[in-house]
């Protein structure tokens, strides 16, 4: 294990801390809320002269994200942040950076869309975003927002994957609030994610090279697109070795899908992000009065660990799938149907519950986790059968 | 990457032998590229009208009026869109825009 400093900070700072020890050439950001902290951070971070980037200030998200791309197309270690409203407006950016296999990093604070506005978390932009081409890490806490980030450019410079990641956290709740973290020395970071050898860069002027390039109709577009799959695919061994790396060097376990009370469960909670927390210490309650209850928490998104998680979901009677966003006209939520389809090939799959909770900020209370166990028990004793998704605490 | 890259048989390329992201690891080949194909009318010279004053040539947005010694001797074909430019500033009349037949060009290969 590596020398590591206990702090007392926010989830925004840690990642800004991340970002500054992972020293990128380039930054383009844009500020919006609940990521500024990130990005006024790291831009102080520049001016005191503390990392050597350039920092790029655009006049948008839309900018922020074009710039990434030229950026990292010419050649460098590019990382971004944003939230919302400013990862919908990176929408046309998102495709291009995955299909041009750039190995940008963004993180994001994870915050509602609008109408009606509203700053606070949900899953909304980021699910939006789930089909771009990106990988896409969640954070439960602040810790794990940085060790995620730094996983994150490992992952995405790896010569079998060459793809942009999200590093993301939950907007205000993991964002803004105080946590306690371990932070590695800067040495000690340099180390693990190493230089970044560009493998076709505009600026490599003895081999030029030409980038965004045309495959239309009869032409290549369907095997690049295949690649992609490839390489995305490629990245699940990729994320867990460097997650068994990292994990040697902090002391702090990772996996793509992290249990708890998993081996017995009879029922659980399948969810992501900070609600995990929650679940957890009801969970922790519950087994304390003999309920077997279990808590599956998904740390990596894309790609879906199906595998894995149907592996863990093995031998409980009833899930509950907790949604922290919206897929509208849709049979669940965009964790729910992923749930379903890994399960879909399982043995004496479980009954599923799909649960549209905490939208718009809305509070995760115990009162609201314990409802969701006592809905488990009722299905898993065969008093209650599934009856559709249920909007968890909405009026 | 390697500037003998053999392009060739790239018609036969499984997914996994592209260049990542669809770059062009060589320099200068847009030449190769035929865009000629998205052609509805064709730019046909009348030589006794044409004075060679070489307006065509100074027009063309795709470079595609061919000059030898001075003298304009045809199109390039393969990158020829029909845009009509060259007929619009010719002041002698010497250059048609005739409509392509049904079959594609021969730039398709």
């Amino acid at each position: 294990m590596v020398k590591q400093t206990v702090i007392a900070t926010t989830g925004n700072s840690l990642v800004a801390e991340a970002f500054r020890q992972c020293a990128p050439d380039v930054v383009a950001a844009y500020p919006i809320t609940p990521q500024t902290a990130i990005v006024e951070d790291f831009a102080k971070f520049v001016a005191q002269g503390r990392v050597h980037t350039e920092y790029v200030c655009v006049e948008s998200e839309h900018s922020a994200l074009s710039a990434c791309v030229g950026a990292s197309a010419a050649g460098a270690r590019v990382m971004t942040a944003t939230s919302s409203q400013g990862l919908a407006y990176m929408w046309e950016q998102l495709h291009i950076a995955a299909g041009l296999r750039l190995p940008i990093v963004m993180a994001n604070a994870n915050r509602a869309l609008a109408a009606p506005i509203n700053i606070h978390c949900d899953h909304s932009d980021i699910m939006g975003a789930r089909d771009t081409g990106w990988i896409i890490y969640f954070a439960e806490t602040a810790q794990e927002a940085y060790d995620n980030t730094l996983m994150a450019l490992r992952v995405a410079e790896h010569p079998d994957v060459k793809l942009p990641v999200f590093t993301t956290l939950d907007g205000f709740i993991t964002t803004h609030t105080i946590d306690r973290a371990e932070i590695m020395d800067d040495e000690s970071v340099s180390a693990f994610v190493g230089q970044y050898e560009p493998e076709n860069a505009l600026l490599d002027i003895e081999n030029p090279t030409s980038h965004g390039n045309f495959a239309s109709l009869g032409g290549t577009y369907f095997e690049f697109k295949k690649a992609q799959r490839e390489a995305i695919e490629r990245s699940r061994s990729v994320i867990k070795d460097i997650g068994d790396e990292f994990s040697k060097l902090s002391g702090r376990p990772f996996d793509v899908v992290e249990g708890f009370g998993m081996d017995d469960a009879e029922i659980a909670i399948v969810t992501i992000g900070s609600t995990a927390g929650n679940a957890r210490h009801v969970a922790r309650e519950l087994r304390a009065k003999g309920v077997k209850a279990g808590v599956l928490k998904v740390r990596v998104f894309r790609p879906f660990p199906s595998a894995e998680l149907a592996a863990a979901l093995k031998g409980v009677k009833a899930v509950a799938v907790l949604d922290r966003s919206e897929s509208f006209g849709a049979d669940g939520g965009p964790l729910s149907l992923e749930v379903k389809t890994a399960l879909y090939d399982a043995e004496n799959r479980p009954m599923v519950i799909d649960y549209i909770y905490g939208l718009g900020g809305a509070d995760v209370k115990l009162e609201l986790i314990n409802q969701v166990f006592d809905d488990l028990t009722d299905l898993a004793d065969g008093v209650t059968k599934p009856s559709g998704l249920v909007y968890l605490g909405a009026r | 990457m390697s500037k003998t890259w053999d392009v060739s048989d790239m018609d036969n390329w499984r997914s996994d032998q592209f260049p990542n992201g669809a770059v062009i690891p060589v320099a200068g080949n847009s030449e190769e590229y035929s865009t000629g194909g998205w052609r509805n009318v064709f730019p046909y010279r009348n030589d006794e009208k044409c004075t060679q004053c070489l307006l065509c040539w100074i027009f063309c947005p795709d470079t595609s009026v061919l000059v030898k010694d001075d003298k304009v001797y045809d199109f390039d074909m393969k990158h020829c869109k029909g845009c009509g430019v060259c007929a619009k500033e010719c002041p002698f009349d010497a250059i048609e825009m005739v409509p392509e037949g049904c079959e594609l060009p021969e730039v398709k290969k």
